[in-house]
């Protein structure tokens, strides 16, 4: 796979597959035989990832949450939603096209899907505002959820953002309060919510659209209430100190599953879900389903409380760490 | 008289009279600069004489200025888990949090409070500013749900006070993870018919604003308040460009529409017990009840067909 987008401990792999790609190339031209070689230096390749990524760093999660070639939430939806019709807008200012989202089927049952979108290239990330909703995002997405919920429909969201917005027209227009509210359609849903960390699950922007019955994370995503640099430069007052505020703020999936704040971790193939991102999006497909079913024998009432009881335990003594 | 005279001003003389009285008996005013004499700051309910200024308010005058004769009782909150992130920056959390310990005599950054307001029994979660900003980690979540809970048995209203800088970084997720907790809280109150009222102060950001603080039935705002999501210096980094003026202050969130009411410190408590008296006091008082005199049914218009 070839990319623009090297991280740093991804280099030594990058120049493995550079040498088979040159290989391929001479053996188009002259005629010998290179499978043998290309078997060792895949091996070398695999050995390599498997080191490498095995050990991550949170602040090395950081980065491939980020990764650009990242499956992003449009990704999920077009993988996992068929028929899926996008709806816009919040009725009342403009159409966020930081979070997309709409109807659809997923493996059969109809479903409103949404999630944060950071967009690909300049001009889509543009459009999207790089994945940070303003309150116009949000109040969609509790139009939403109202919808899904009148229509007995579940909810699965995508998270994948830096944060909500920080801009002067998004702070007149209530970024705080359409947070708020979002959260508390959330929780009073009466449908069943399934919510999956994809990438980046930055602060009040993501908990705005995952209080829900599930949440789940991709291996490799992370979820945090400010990032590292932004606590690095806060409390370490020294912006050069993200490898430690990463590590001390606990953000990786498997420090959240630890902490009982999510649920379910999606294992990425070797190499991160960037190299392979369809087999990536079919094993989250396989995730929600399995979470689908395991909340289909609770009724309305029941998935909010649900969902009350697991929001309302965190903090409280003995039920975390 | 009022309460302000009757039962304010003697509350606070005894508190300033008081042997542990800080050297420092001058403050600087942060608007207009002149230099206020502690004393009459404090009689002044921490509002600048000069300009009207309203300065930050110790928790303990605010309770005593909004309850009744300012007698209230505070409840014990459940101890909830202590750093189960083992946060260290240049310090260990659990040191930061002994030492504001200790500096505040206080666990944690807020305080629920319950007596009379107006002669009505009101519940008051109210944060402590000088508590580590007044973040929001576990122990506030867990006071402003059991604020909450208390509310619900008292069939009383819930009032919350926000003073914070947002989240509590220490905690990580489990600062987050509060939002949603103190929603629920919110939710609880709603659920059972009873008003949640919220009081805005200097100042109220980041995930403190993004969930219980913007979710009132009524919201008022003190004068000059901070009130906003994004940190003006994020904002400005972000857009490269200069703030409008007044932009995040009380004035400018009632302008767009974000609260009901900017109400001077000193008028907080007659406000507050007036529209809890209209929304809990539904009916008219027993002096004006002709309005709903049985004896004489008021007839009704015939309905004329068109
Ligand atoms: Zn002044």
């Amino acid at each position: 796979m070839s990319s623009l987008h090297i991280l740093d401990f991804e280099r030594p792999v990058v120049e493995l597959e550079s040498k088979i790609h040159e290989l391929r190339r001479l053996s188009d031209s002259e005629d010998f035989n290179i499978a043998d070689e290309v078997t060792k230096l895949q091996a070398k390749i695999d050995k390599q990832l498997k080191s490498a990524y095995t050990n991550l760093t949170a602040w090395q999660k950081t980065q491939i949450a980020r990764h650009p070639d990242r499956p992003h939430s449009q990704d999920f939806i077009n993988g996992l939603i068929d028929d899926f019709m996008p709806l816009a807008g919040d009725r009342a200012y403009a159409e966020d096209h930081a979070l997309v989202g709409g109807i659809g089927r997923f493996r059969g049952q109809s479903v409103i899907a949404m999630g944060q979108e950071k967009g690909r290239d300049m001009a889509s990330r543009m459009k999207h505002n790089f994945g940070m909703t303003r309150p116009e995002g949000y109040r969609k997405a509790i139009r939403l959820m109202e919808m899904a919920d009148r229509f007995g429909l579940p909810v699965l969201t995508f998270v994948d953002t830096a944060g909500a917005y920080p801009g002067v027209g998004a702070e007149e227009r209530g970024q705080a309060e359409a947070i708020a509210r979002s959260i508390q359609t959330c929780l009073n849903l009466q449908v069943p919510m399934i919510s999956t960390v994809i990438g980046e699950g930055g602060s009040g922007g993501a908990i705005a659209i995952a209080a829900a019955n599930h949440v789940v994370m991709l291996e490799h995503a992370v979820y945090s209430v400010i990032s590292p640099e932004g606590c690095a430069s806060i409390l370490w007052r020294d912006g050069e100190y993200n490898v430690d505020a990463a590590n001390a703020l606990k953000i990786t999936a498997q420090d959240l599953q630890s902490l009982k704040v999510i649920d379910d971790i999606v294992e990425e193939p070797l190499g991160g879900a960037h190299r392979h991102p369809t087999q990536t999006i079919a094993a989250l497909g396989d995730t929600i389903e399995k979470s689908l079913i395991s909340l289909s024998g609770l009724g309305k009432t029941e998935l909010k409380a649900h969902r009350r009881e697991k929001f309302s335990a965190m903090g409280q003594e003995g039920l975390v760490g | 008289m009022n309460w302000l005279t009757s039962y304010v001003r003697p509350k606070i003389s005894a508190l300033v009279n008081r042997k542990d009285m800080p050297d420092n008996l001058w403050q600087k005013c942060g608007s207009c600069s002149q230099m206020i004499y502690q004393k009459e700051l404090e009689l002044n309910l921490n509002v600048c004489p000069h300009c009207d200024h309203h300065l930050r308010m110790p928790i303990t005058a605010r309770l005593e200025m909004l309850f009744d004769g300012g007698e209230y009782q505070c409840i014990e909150l459940p101890q909830p888990a202590v750093d189960p992130l083992k946060f260290k920056d240049k310090k260990k959390y659990t040191d930061r949090l002994k030492e504001y310990q200790a500096k505040t005599s206080e666990k944690d950054a807020i305080k629920v409070a319950h007596g009379k307001i107006d002669g009505r029994m009101v519940v008051v979660a109210a944060f402590n500013f000088a508590f580590m900003g007044g973040s929001m980690g576990m122990a506030v979540g867990e006071g402003i749900l059991a604020a909450a809970k208390l509310a619900v048995v008292q069939e009383a209203p819930l009032v919350t006070i926000p003073a914070s800088g947002g989240a509590r970084m220490q905690e990580g997720i489990l600062s987050l993870m509060q939002m949603p907790r103190s929603i629920i809280a919110v939710d609880l109150v709603r659920e059972a018919g009873l008003p949640y009222i919220v009081i805005l102060t200097d100042p109220t950001t980041g995930g403190v604003t993004a969930s219980f603080a913007m979710l009132g039935d009524i919201a008022l705002a003190e004068p000059g308040a901070i009130i906003g999501f994004a940190g003006a210096r994020v904002i400005k980094e972000t857009i490269r460009e200069e703030l409008p003026e007044g932009f995040q202050r009380s004035e400018y969130l009632w302008d767009h529409g974000m609260v009901d009411m900017v109400v001077p410190r000193k008028q907080l408590k007659k406000k507050l017990g007036d529209l809890l008296d209209l929304l809990m006091s539904k009916k008219p008082k027993a002096s004006v009840l002709q309005l709903a005199d049985k004896s004489e049914p008021a007839e009704l218009p015939p309905i004329t067909k068109a």
